[in-house]
């Protein structure tokens, strides 16, 4: 498809789901009800360790207003020591992280449930309950918990054949690290530490599920995959996913959060066991305690480069906190930090650590911007020794097609040289600066995704198009499906009307995460698409009574392919649909497969900020995000993604942070204490988007979500060094922190 | 929440008549803007039995300026100030303090009173209160009666009210010719956020001279502070260097921190200091012009 004849491609169409959301009738997780229905709430661990030794739900049980009441022995039991994988995830922790089973691991474990009348009434049932603990030292920070005689979470979990909280390990190696470090004129070796931070979804997790008394369950609620959430409560409940439909609702946010389950089976139990359509809602605290923030980590990092320029050598050791189960996201950390770089010798190590936290959940590059932190905020210092501007330094060891990376691939066409190139040459590389100002870069990578995806695209007997994919939309799907479609079909994109099926009316469909979802329902569209093309000019071939293969299609109808073919008036789209019944029957088809070819992306930032001295707080007043985007179907989605993901980097270095008090409990589980940024700290974000398309892609798709989050948090500790003079290694760079530093 | 019981009465007499038969401490609850009960009655650290609307009590809503003195009634929101043009060119500290608070949103409702009688150490207009030199007018079963705002906290979350008092109005002295106040916050974001520490000064100055000064801090103590040495320190002075450093260490040896999430002792301390010498150049800067 030649791009300057593009109609709807590349174009800021209206989003569909616009006017829905504006005026307030999007339905969101919490919005459904049904009749009859009562609210369940959850009784939380009140310490962060503990053995459950027994647990007495009668009293809640006899209270006025309650209905039911669960508990993990109301689960599916999966043995400790026995691995079942869905995914990313192992349902062995999922289980027990939806209520805790032997022990309670941190803060906020959900032993317990109660379905009543009222919330309140809920809430009172659950302080009637009666959990016996024998309560555990416990372990919060990776240095606690990987010291030697730490407090064990898993006594099972071994390490160097010991029961240990290092859950895992992961390892990329390339070339020879000794020979490269000696080889090298400079070596630069860091430590560094991020602080967990949580995904900050305004939304919090919500359902309605009700299960009629032949255990038929229907799930309402948001969540990054219908699928996802029925597969983990039909694994929980024991229900076989046959009986259970999963309605996806409009989701206020998830960054990755919303790719497990957290009430779901909870609600299914308590509505199965009072027959009633239980409806849960979780509080701001809730949230903050006890769904998944992304790891805290300690990180080291060595470069070794030449006087010329080229690095020689890089190691990066990460260790990751996962919170109460196994699943860190090392392989984020330590798979994409080198990335962006033609290395020869390499070694990256990353380390699973449980410890007495919330399990963490994905949260947008999961792992990848705590490993691109170190390693571009090291890469700031050789640069600098070099004498290098560190963009050419940059580019003078960019990855390239045919270079082979330190996580394994080699790489096809990619546009990370192009984002160097694209910030060497804009506005901001030269803009002056003023005193206490600074500017810094950094650069990231995000492997992105394909795997399974289903579509359908029916044409209506007016002659208009409903598509159907598989997705929650969280970062603007249907509007790039949208534009897709109409421009296969060459018909005006107000014409095409894009839903998210739910888990019986489409096919499985993986959850949306890991920057796949245009990628892989645009595939499965494009090929439905293409069906439906095929069909309407069976029916063409059918009326004319001439040879399917003599008709093309274009501009939204059938014409004959040239003068050999016959002399017709084209059909249009319309004129085909509503012969449909006479000529063959309905009009539409579907497409289901596992998506391959999906292609990292890169990006590039330049970064300035300003900082007060005297209060130690820096302020970021300039900002361009450079990335390659593969194709953008839709600008003003693909900006928004870019602005989105530098935003949350902005909150992550400088302000947020879980911290802990004394006795193991999160001391800001709300968004005062907690601080995600506000609108007035922030500047405009500008953004470059480079388009080098993924040839894989019939429409050259990459995926864009999450590379945006990767640069930021070295960006700015870069700029804050430019500004100053100092350097940090610890995030956030909070005022305290940051004052502190400076006037040692 | 179901079972509270909601009265909104017309006069102060009604108000106290109710508020001082609660059934329990606590129980009875004073509803100016209700933007700290509505959110403490949500998050369960405040379960009244009854709550009372002071907002159709008219002292309470009124504004006045007999002859250059303000009387503020205690709930009067800060948006509703904000529209009297003479208040914020008398105490344009004192205004821009209550209009810290929150958002827009909470603007429509917020009001003096309620951050007074809040009792937060961090409250954002409690300072500037105290460097302008108000006092607060409280009306109970025993009548009326007149506290300055410094002595009407007697620590975190805890005021010196009777039994049964309710907040009825500020009042304000005459502003002086050739005075000027000010209030800063700092807090880590640009805006909702609260208060790591607050500083408000306020100066009157006759031939180049400081003749009169009050120093106020929030956030570094158990309660808002009075700093009589950092006015000491300026009476008299010229503003020069030594005098303005005197008084910033008087502010720094003033506080009384705790290390929090919100920030730690030597931070608060060494951010007083830089508060307080902001905001009193903002301070003479404003006196100067009038
Ligand atoms: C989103 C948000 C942001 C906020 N930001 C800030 C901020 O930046 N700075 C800040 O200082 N505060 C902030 N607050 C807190 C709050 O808005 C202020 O303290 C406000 O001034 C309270 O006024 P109100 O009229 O709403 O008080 P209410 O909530 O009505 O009352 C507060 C307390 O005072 C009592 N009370 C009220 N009036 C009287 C009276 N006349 N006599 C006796 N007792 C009385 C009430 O019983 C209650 O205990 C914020 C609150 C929210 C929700």
């Amino acid at each position: 498809m030649n791009e300057m004849d593009n109609k709807w491609i590349g174009k800021n169409t209206i989003r569909p789901d616009g006017a829905d959301k504006v005026t307030g009738r999007a339905e969101y997780g919490a919005d459904t009800i049904m009749p009859g229905m009562i609210w369940g709430k959850v009784l939380r661990s009140p310490y962060p360790h503990a053995t459950i030794k027994s647990i007495n739900t009668k009293k809640a049980e006899e209270l006025d207003g309650v209905f039911s009441v669960a508990t993990s022995s109301d689960c599916v039991d999966f043995p400790v020591d026995t691995p079942v994988i869905l995914g990313i995830q192992d349902i062995r922790w999922m289980a027990r992280n939806v209520l805790a089973k032997e022990k309670v691991l941190f803060h906020g474990h959900p032993i317990a449930a109660v379905a009543a009348m009222t919330e309140e009434i809920a809430e009172k049932a659950c302080e009637l309950i009666e959990v016996d603990y024998d309560v555990h030292p416990w372990a919060i920070e990776i240095d606690d918990a990987i010291k030697p005689d730490a407090p064990i979470l898993h006594d099972f979990i071994k390490f160097d054949g010991k029961p240990s909280n290092i859950a895992g390990t992961l390892e990329h190696k390339k070339g020879n690290i000794e020979e490269g470090f000696k080889d090298a004129d400079i070596i630069i070796e860091k430590e560094f530490e991020t602080a967990a931070v949580h995904q900050g979804y305004l939304e919090t997790h919500a359902c309605l599920v009700s299960v009629s008394p032949d255990d038929r369950t229907t799930i309402w609620s948001s969540s990054q995959g219908q699928f996802m959430v029925r597969a983990m409560t039909s694994f929980i409940t024991g229900i076989p996913q046959s009986s259970i439909r999963a309605i996806p609702a409009e989701i206020g946010g998830g960054f990755g959060g919303k790719t497990i389950v957290y009430l779901e089976p909870v609600a299914t139990i308590l509505s199965k066991k009072s027959g009633r359509p239980v409806k849960m809602v979780m509080t701001r605290e809730e949230v903050m305690r006890a769904s998944g923030p992304t790891s805290g980590s300690k990180s080291k990092v060595k470069i070794g480069a030449k006087n010329n320029g080229k690095i020689t050598a890089a190691q990066g050791t990460f260790y990751l906190q996962a919170g109460a189960f196994p699943g860190a996201p090392i392989r984020g950390a330590a798979g994409c930090c080198l990335a962006p770089y033609d290395i020869p010798n390499a070694h990256t190590f990353g380390y699973d650590v449980v410890s007495n936290r919330s399990k963490v959940a994905a949260y947008r590059a999961p792992g990848a911007p705590i490993g691109a932190y170190a390693v571009e905020c090291v890469l700031d210092e050789v640069a600098e020794a070099l004498n290098m501007c560190p963009l050419e330094f940059r580019l003078k060891n960019a990855a390239k097609e045919g270079t082979k990376a330190v996580h394994g691939p080699t790489y096809p066409v990619m546009g990370y040289v192009e984002t160097l190139e694209a910030c060497l040459s804009h506005p901001h590389y030269k803009a002056p600066l003023k005193k206490l100002q600074g500017r810094g870069y950094a650069s990231g990578f995000w492997f992105n995704a394909g795997g399974e995806s289903s579509a359908q695209v029916n044409i209506t007997e007016d002659g208009n198009v409903v598509v159907t994919t598989g997705h929650p939309d969280i970062g603007g799907s249907r509007a790039s499906i949208a534009n897709i479609t109409a421009e296969l079909l060459g018909i005006d994109v107000n014409r095409v009307s894009v839903l998210i099926g739910d888990t019986a009316t489409i096919g499985f469909s993986n959850l949306t995460g890991g920057s796949r979802v245009l990628f892989a329902s645009a595939l499965v569209v494009t090929e439905s698409t293409n069906q439906v093309i095929d069909i309407l000019k069976d029916r063409a071939s059918k009326i004319w009574n001439i040879d399917k293969e003599a008709i093309e299609w274009e501009n939204g109808e059938a014409r004959p392919a040239g003068d050999n073919a016959g002399k017709f008036k084209p059909l249009t789209l319309v004129e085909l649909a509503e012969q449909a019944t006479p000529t063959g029957g309905p009009i539409g088809a579907g497409h289901q497969v596992n998506t391959v070819g999906a292609e990292g992306g890169f990006a590039t930032h330049i970064c300035d900020v300003e900082v007060d001295i005297e209060l130690g707080i820096a302020r970021v007043i300039r900002y361009t995000a450079a990335q390659d985007v593969g194709k953008a179907i839709h600008p003003a989605y693909v900006e928004g993604q870019l602005q989105g993901g530098v935003v949350q980097g902005i909150g992550w270095a400088l302000n947020e942070e879980y911290i802990y008090n004394k006795d193991g409990k999160l001391d800001n589980p709300g968004f005062l204490d907690y601080r995600i940024p506000v609108c007035s700290d922030l500047p405009m974000i500008d953004t470059i988007l480079v388009e080098v398309p993924n040839p894989q892609h019939p429409q050259g798709v990459r995926g864009v979500g999450e590379v945006p989050i990767v640069p930021p948090l070295s960006a700015i500790a870069n700029a804050i060094y430019d500004a100053i003079g100092t350097r940090f290694y610890s995030l956030p760079m909070s005022p305290p922190k940051v004052l502190e530093k400076i006037s040692d | 929440m179901s079972d509270v019981k909601f009265i909104s009465p017309d006069t102060l007499e009604q108000a106290v008549d109710v508020y001082s038969k609660s059934s329990k401490e606590g129980k009875t609850k004073i509803l100016a803007g209700g933007t700290d009960l509505l959110v403490q009655i949500r998050s369960g650290i405040s379960q009244p039995d009854t709550i009372i609307d002071i907002k159709n009590i008219k002292e309470l809503k009124e504004i006045s300026n007999d002859n250059g003195s303000y009387t503020i009634g205690a709930a009067v929101a800060g948006a509703v100030l904000e529209e009297e043009k003479n208040f914020g060119n008398n105490w344009p500290g004192v205004l821009e303090a209550l209009r810290l608070i929150g958002s827009e949103q909470i603007q429509g409702r917020a009001s003096l009173g309620g951050n007074l009688c809040n009792a937060s150490p961090a409250g954002d207009s409690v300072p500037a209160l105290i460097a302008s030199g108000a006092t607060v007018k409280v009306h109970g079963p025993e009548g009326e009666r007149d506290m300055p705002i410094e002595s009407f906290h007697s620590g975190p979350g805890k005021t010196n009210l009777k039994n049964g008092e309710i907040v009825v109005n500020f009042q304000f002295p005459k502003k002086q010719k050739n005075s000027g106040d000010a209030y800063l916050r700092m807090i880590p974001r640009t805006e909702m956020d609260i208060a790591v520490v607050g500083c408000a000064v306020n100066v009157t100055i006759e031939n180049d001279k400081c003749v009169d000064a009050r120093v106020a801090l929030g956030a570094v103590a158990p309660k808002a502070l009075l700093v009589e040495d950092a006015s000491k320190a300026l009476i008299g002075s010229n503003f020069e260097k030594e005098a303005v450093e005197k008084a910033a260490l008087a502010c720094e040896a003033a506080c009384n921190p705790i290390d929090d999430k919100r920030g730690t002792i030597s931070y608060r301390k060494k951010v007083s200091k830089v508060l307080f010498k902001r905001a009193l150049e903002k301070a003479i800067e404003r006196a100067k012009k009038g």
